[in-house]
């Protein structure tokens, strides 16, 4: 059986990846390939790494505040690819008032501090798009 | 997946990224898609990286990538990081020494996980391998899991090998497998500006000198691929040691001869496939073992009756 | 610290008492647990008695405070002279914005500036600059050139405040900067005093606001030791940092081992660039976190005080005592913080602020409420600036020096601390050294299993968050949260553009093509930089020659 493919980013310049690298682990430990690609990631590039890997999933986690650019930047390049059928969470710092916007904008679900990783892995098992 | 084929061999990476999930995960599919690829293979330059963890094979990848590019090709990297044996899953990480070439139109990197196999590649490199071929890279970085597992497989499959490695990690020579110094085409010693590399480079050179039944003498290199140092030197190398395949007539050779084992092997997972799935009704080979156990039969005979099943004649 | 006989006796009389007291009491009610384990997973006896500390020899190992080892405090009185710096690390959006935050923090009675610079400030890129992007003003103040430094310290007289700056990779432009702001309001460089972090190998470790490789930001950390040395004496040159590697997940052991190994490494560089340790050791400081298990935390600091102070002694033959005092810094733990009813952080910070103060740190910064949800209001930076007042006003805390010295569970938890702290400290000296130990992503990888199991165990109940996976309740949007109005980012561009325009741009150029220079030298770069900044070289500017000369740095990644 195919593993699922998931890419777990760090878009922006912020420096804090301790989510990240959990997130990575857990995945992994419940059977995915995990495609971790580092700090200061542009969404140019995310959605690059995300083509050429052919992921099922991106997850990209933020906590400088600069998600309402970033996060709908990256989906909107993947509909310049034609890859929105790749599931999008993320997560971080990230105000409640805000979600809205970002889900309404393709972002499949916001995983707001206190979300297991138990939580993570069913959500994206039950919501690949393919 | 004839419109994948198509848009891939025209360069679309999205359609190229496809291919290779179809041939890494779905054997049928892989089937049919490597038979309308075939035609179009066997142009890329295949180099295989290997070495220690911490040697800097991704860095050493990034930079050498960056080099080739420069120099007006198209390259593919396929980046091998080992799959959890309990739970099936794996982080794979290489890319992230090289983030600045996931936006070059001319690089492609795929990472895959060994999925169990345990030859320093995955099972389906070499399948990915072909579609990246097909696809129009003119050279094919395939960065191993690294030495300590065995890599064996990088040598059917690779045209040129670089064994990288670095001072400091230990007694870093003897710590690397007897064997593995053969498959070596050029030996890097990288982080060369570490205290230790002339020592390194030293003690490799000896055990070239030592080598017997070589034709050529593989070089010593050292670079600094963290600072871009030397990678001139390495790629000036690897352009020779493509010269002296061509010439001395040993890359006919080298390819001929793995696409026998490639080709033994292909049958051989075939009969595999039929033995267990067209003579192991019932569990027949659970209770013949235990036949062999008991002494009541020994496994010669017993091969013989599988495969007399095979044939048509039942034992 | 108990002589053979008073120890015997001890030993028998406690297993005395377990036989007839405590089995008694184990088969009639027994403990809620198999093991019980601190906050970094360590576990903790039932009882400490005399004999857990009786290898402990009071005079050499505890001592008296304001004498080596310091384990009891830097000062001989400690709070009794005067409180800890009540230091609260702010700043947002423009200098003008963040300068209004300062000078209402100081009417409050804060007695330090702490500045927080965005991520572009601290990744050495201009506003304008693409990765910027989203960026600007959002964890911190955004500053381009000079001309925001002045705004930022408008008004606030640079000889009488103490100021902290977060600013690592970049450090060097922005103290330049701080210098000439403080010589137009004409403050010489003498007399200011404050911080800079500066302390790269943690960004490489935990925090990710590296931007030149290790070698060369090493060179600019003891280029900045040096010239402090001559120029700027009051100023503490680096904070070597524990907070962020806690904040990763490390445990409080590894903490003071990976921040000890850090110090270490700088000290080395420095005698390697031909200082003498007692010339810049005094000016050493250092940042840790303060995190929930109180008696843990407070053991961890005085454990990291004593083993500093033999690392200088004993392997840097330093001579000077100045040399050999650790002074901290210290934050409440941000990780600990949690979105979910998040009026009960308060409560948090409170005991994390306690721990610290009974710790012995120099400074402090409490987090605020709502620091798991966006940057803090003024609200609620007010309450966190309360609790410190209320701890150093009405608790009594500090009425004696280092009051759970001499606790059983204390002392042997120090010294616990301590020895797991010097195995890291061996392992990485193995390793050679804590850079070649970044390289090789041995820290980072230690510090992600511990982070990994600490959320296994949240994840099953082992440890409880409370509001989190205990005593939750269904919680509406918090409101009033503070955001950074996206305009700033245009804000600053114009300022850049009006910069630009109206300084010398030949006199850059020179300025900015003599500090290349250096930087292909070997000559200290910070006078350079100094004169840039004079002509308004904006931070990018600076930071991209040094890019050219120096590369960037790879991270390293073990997962």
């Amino acid at each position: 059986m195919k593993p699922i493919r998931v890419l777990i980013a760090k878009p922006g310049l912020d420096g804090h990846d301790r989510g990240a690298k959990l997130i990575a682990r857990a995945l992994r430990d419940a059977g995915m390939e995990v495609i971790y690609t580092g700090l200061r990631q542009t969404p140019e590039q995310i959605v690059a790494a995300a083509v050429q890997e052919d992921v099922d999933v991106i997850g990209m986690s933020l906590l400088s505040g600069a998600h309402n650019y970033l996060f709908p930047r990256v989906v909107e390049l993947l509909k310049e690819q034609d890859a929105d059928d790749i599931l999008i969470v993320g997560g971080g710092v990230i105000p409640d008032d805000d979600i809205p916007a970002l889900k309404e904008a393709g972002i499949a679900e916001i995983f707001t501090p206190g979300t297991t990783t138990t939580q993570m892995i069913e959500f994206i098992k039950t919501n690949i798009k393919r | 997946m004839e419109n994948l084929i198509q848009l891939s061999l025209k360069g679309n990476k999205r359609a190229c990224a496809k291919l290779i999930t179809l041939v890494e995960n779905y054997p049928e599919e892989a089937e049919k898609v490597l038979k309308e690829i075939h035609q179009y293979t066997g142009k890329a330059h295949i180099i295989g990286i290997t070495g220690p963890p911490g040697a800097g094979k991704s860095t050493l990848t990034d930079k050498l990538t960056k080099g080739l590019v420069d120099q007006g090709y198209k390259v593919g990297i396929i980046a091998i990081d080992p799959t959890s044996p309990y739970s099936g899953g794996s982080i794979l990480g290489d890319r992230i020494r090289m983030q600045d070439l996931a936006l070059n139109t001319n690089v492609f990197i795929r990472s895959m996980g060994t999925r169990g196999y345990l030859g320093g590649l995955s099972k389906y490199t070499k399948n990915a391998l072909k579609v990246l071929d097909a696809a129009g890279y003119d050279y094919i970085i395939i960065e191993t899991v690294g030495v300590g597992q065995s890599e064996v497989d990088i040598v059917k499959t690779a045209d040129t090998i670089l064994m990288i490695m670095v001072p400091g990690l230990g007694d870093d020579i003897q710590s690397i497998k007897a064997g593995i110094m053969e498959i070596g085409d050029i030996f890097v010693i990288n982080k060369s500006d570490l205290f230790g590399a002339d020592r390194t480079a030293t003690e490799v050179n000896m055990m070239l000198d030592l080598s017997m039944n070589m034709d050529r003498r593989p070089p010593v290199i050292k670079v600094i691929a963290s600072k871009n140092e030397g990678i001139d030197d390495l790629i000036a190398e690897i352009k020779s040691h493509i010269d002296y395949l061509k010439e001395s007539g040993r890359l006919i050779e080298r390819r001929t001869k793995n696409l026998k084992l490639e080709v033994v092997e292909l049958i051989e997972s075939e009969l595999r496939k039929i033995v267990i799935t067209h003579t192991d009704s019932e569990n027949r080979l659970d209770k013949e073992v235990i036949n062999i156990l008991n002494k009541e039969k020994n496994m010669y005979e017993v091969r013989d009756e599988f495969l007399g099943g095979i044939n048509g004649k039942k034992d | 610290m108990f002589n053979g006989e008073e120890l015997s006796k001890i030993k028998q009389n406690r297993e005395s008492w377990e036989e007839k007291v405590l089995n008694k009491s184990l088969a009639k009610a027994p403990e809620s647990k198999q093991e019980f384990k601190s906050v970094s997973g360590a576990v903790v006896n039932r009882l400490y008695t005399p004999e857990d500390i009786a290898d402990i020899d009071y005079e050499t190992e505890i001592g008296y405070p304001g004498q080596y080892p310091f384990t009891r405090g830097y000062q001989p009185t400690m709070y009794r002279g005067k409180p800890w710096t009540m230091r609260m690390y702010a700043g947002f959006a423009t200098a003008e914005e963040s300068n209004e935050r300062y000078k209402y923090l100081v009417s409050q009675g804060s007695t330090g500036l702490s500045v927080a610079f965005d991520l572009p400030t601290q990744i050495g890129y201009d506003s304008d600059h693409a990765l910027a992007q989203g960026e600007v003003g959002k964890v911190g103040v955004a500053i381009d050139s000079l001309k925001d430094m002045e705004i930022l310290f408008n008004g606030i007289p640079l000889d009488k405040v103490s100021t902290s700056m977060t600013i690592n990779a970049p450090a060097a432009v922005l103290l330049a900067m701080y210098i000439a702001v403080a010589e137009k309001q004409g403050v010489p460089a003498d007399q200011l005093r404050g911080t800079i972090q500066n302390d790269i190998l943690k960004e490489y470790i935990a925090r990710g606001t590296y931007i030149y490789p290790t070698e060369p930001s090493m060179r600019l950390i003891t280029n900045i030791f040096e010239y402090c040395s001559k120029e700027v004496p009051k100023w503490n040159t680096i904070s070597i940092s524990g907070y962020h590697i806690r904040e990763a997940g490390s445990t409080a052991a590894q903490e003071v081992g990976f921040t000890l190994a850090d110090g270490i490494a700088y000290v080395e560089a420095a005698i390697n660039a031909g200082l003498d340790v007692d010339t810049f050791a005094p000016r050493l400081s250092f940042f840790f976190n303060s995190h929930n298990d109180l008696f843990e935390e407070v053991a961890k600091f005085r454990a990291a005080r004593r083993l500093w102070a033999k690392i200088m002694k004993d392997r840097f033959k330093a001579k000077s005592e100045k040399s050999m005092m650790l002074k901290f810094h210290t934050q409440t733990a941000g990780c600990t913080l949690t979105a979910q009813q998040p009026d009960n952080n308060i409560i948090r910070v409170a005991m994390q602020a306690l721990a610290a103060v009974l710790g012995g740190t120099q400074s402090l910064h409490t987090n605020s409420r709502d620091e798991a949800l966006a940057l803090p209001t003024t609200e609620s930076v007010t309450i966190a600036l309360r609790t410190q007042q209320i701890l150093a006003s009405e608790t009594g805390v500090t009425n004696t020096v280092d009051p759970l010295a001499g606790s059983y569970f204390i002392e042997a938890k120090t010294k616990e601390i301590e020895e797991k702290a010097l195995e890291y400290i061996t392992k990485i000296d193995e390793l050679g050294g804590a850079a070649r130990a970044i390289d090789l992503g041995y820290i980072q990888k230690e510090i992600s299993d511990s982070a990994f199991n600490y959320q296994m165990e949240i994840e099953s109940l082992e440890r409880i968050v409370v509001g989190v996976n205990k005593y939750k309740v269904e919680e509406g949007s918090p409101k009033g949260l503070l955001r950074v109005d996206p305009i700033v980012a245009e804000m600053q561009k114009k300022k850049i553009s009006e910069v630009k325009t109206s300084r010398s741009n030949e006199a850059v150029q020179e300025k900015l093509s003599n500090l290349r220079k250096a930087c292909q030298g070997t000559e200290n770069v910070m006078p350079h930089i100094l004169d840039a900044v004079k002509e308004y070289a904006t931070l990018g500017e600076i930071c991209d020659v040094m890019r050219e000369v120096f590369g960037e740095y790879e991270q390293a990644v073990l997962l």
